[in-house]
């Protein structure tokens, strides 16, 4: 049975575009704080990982490129990369790094540091950017915090595309910071006393634990 | 007549990333609450296309009937 497409299926074209305009135009890197808001007011306000679910073009395109371009193994994630320990110790790791980058800004924006044209890959090798920063008449800051982005996207990306090639398409979803920031949210927001499977009712006890009777 | 299995979710491990849900040919998973996957067992036919496409392996199919 064949499901209907619909718009927001097709979003996997987002991700190559963003990349893209990065590369000519640092300042496009901009565009990908939507990726990162969008995310926690659909968890915040609406309670739900829709984000996830239907609209997040970089999980649209590592099944793009895993499932029907055949790149990926397909094997199973490892069980320490889907473990708590990994995905919160990533989650603050990332975070960390984010904040890191907010400093170097605020560093720049100051005139304590000089503007780098530079993006940094894995938090560690600099690569020269300066192709897509023509001096604009924006300020310095903005320039910083761009090129910062800019490389916490494409690390993200590429670590996506290193963990779908070994593993399966979305196993980068498996520790996603936002996906596990949204998590929690969503976790605080869910109501209680609601947690128990539609199912058991109609076909006895599937043992979910839903109802927080221990399986036996 | 239902299948002999179903898909059971290990709440422990799903990350309510979704990718079940597109991949179910009866709609029978619904993402709770942004919180985890969830089967509907009436619905469900134990094909297991979610199972393997689970990225966090948080899915896992079971006989139906063994624990009532």
């Amino acid at each position: 049975m064949k499901k209907a497409k619909h718009w927001y299926d097709h979003l996997w074209i987002v991700t190559p575009i963003y990349l893209a305009l990065g590369f000519f135009n640092i300042l496009f890197a901009w565009l990908g704080m939507i990726f990162f808001c969008l995310p926690l007011f659909i968890a915040i306000f609406g309670g739900s990982k829709l984000y996830c679910n239907r609209y997040c073009d970089r999980g649209q395109f590592l099944s793009l490129l895993g499932g029907r371009l055949k790149l990926s193994a397909n094997r199973p994630t490892p069980n320490w990369m889907r473990s708590k320990w990994f995905r919160y110790g990533f989650l603050v790791f990332f975070f960390a790094m984010f904040f890191q980058m907010l400093w170097v800004t605020y560093l720049v924006g100051s005139g304590a540091q000089n503007l780098s044209e530079t993006v940094k890959l894995f938090w560690t090798f600099r690569l020269p950017w300066d192709w897509a920063y023509h001096g604009e008449a924006v300020a310095p800051w903005v320039a910083q915090f761009a090129f910062g982005f800019y490389s916490l996207m494409l690390t993200s990306n590429l670590i996506g595309w290193i963990v779908m090639a070994l593993f399966k398409p979305r196993s980068w979803c498996v520790f996603c910071p936002m996906g596990t920031m949204t998590q929690l949210i969503c976790k605080l927001r869910a109501p209680r006393g609601e947690s128990v499977q539609t199912a058991c009712s109609a076909q006895g006890c599937a043992g979910c634990a839903g109802c927080g009777k221990k399986e036996e | 007549m239902p299948s002999k299995r179903y898909a059971r979710v290990d709440r422990d491990y799903c990350v309510a990333c979704g990718c079940c849900v597109k991949v179910c040919p009866m709609d029978a998973i619904a993402v709770w609450h942004g919180v985890e996957a969830r089967v509907d067992e009436a619905r469900c036919v134990g094909c297991g296309r979610c199972a393997k496409e689970c990225p966090a392996g948080a899915i896992e199919l079971a006989e139906r009937g063994i624990r009532q």
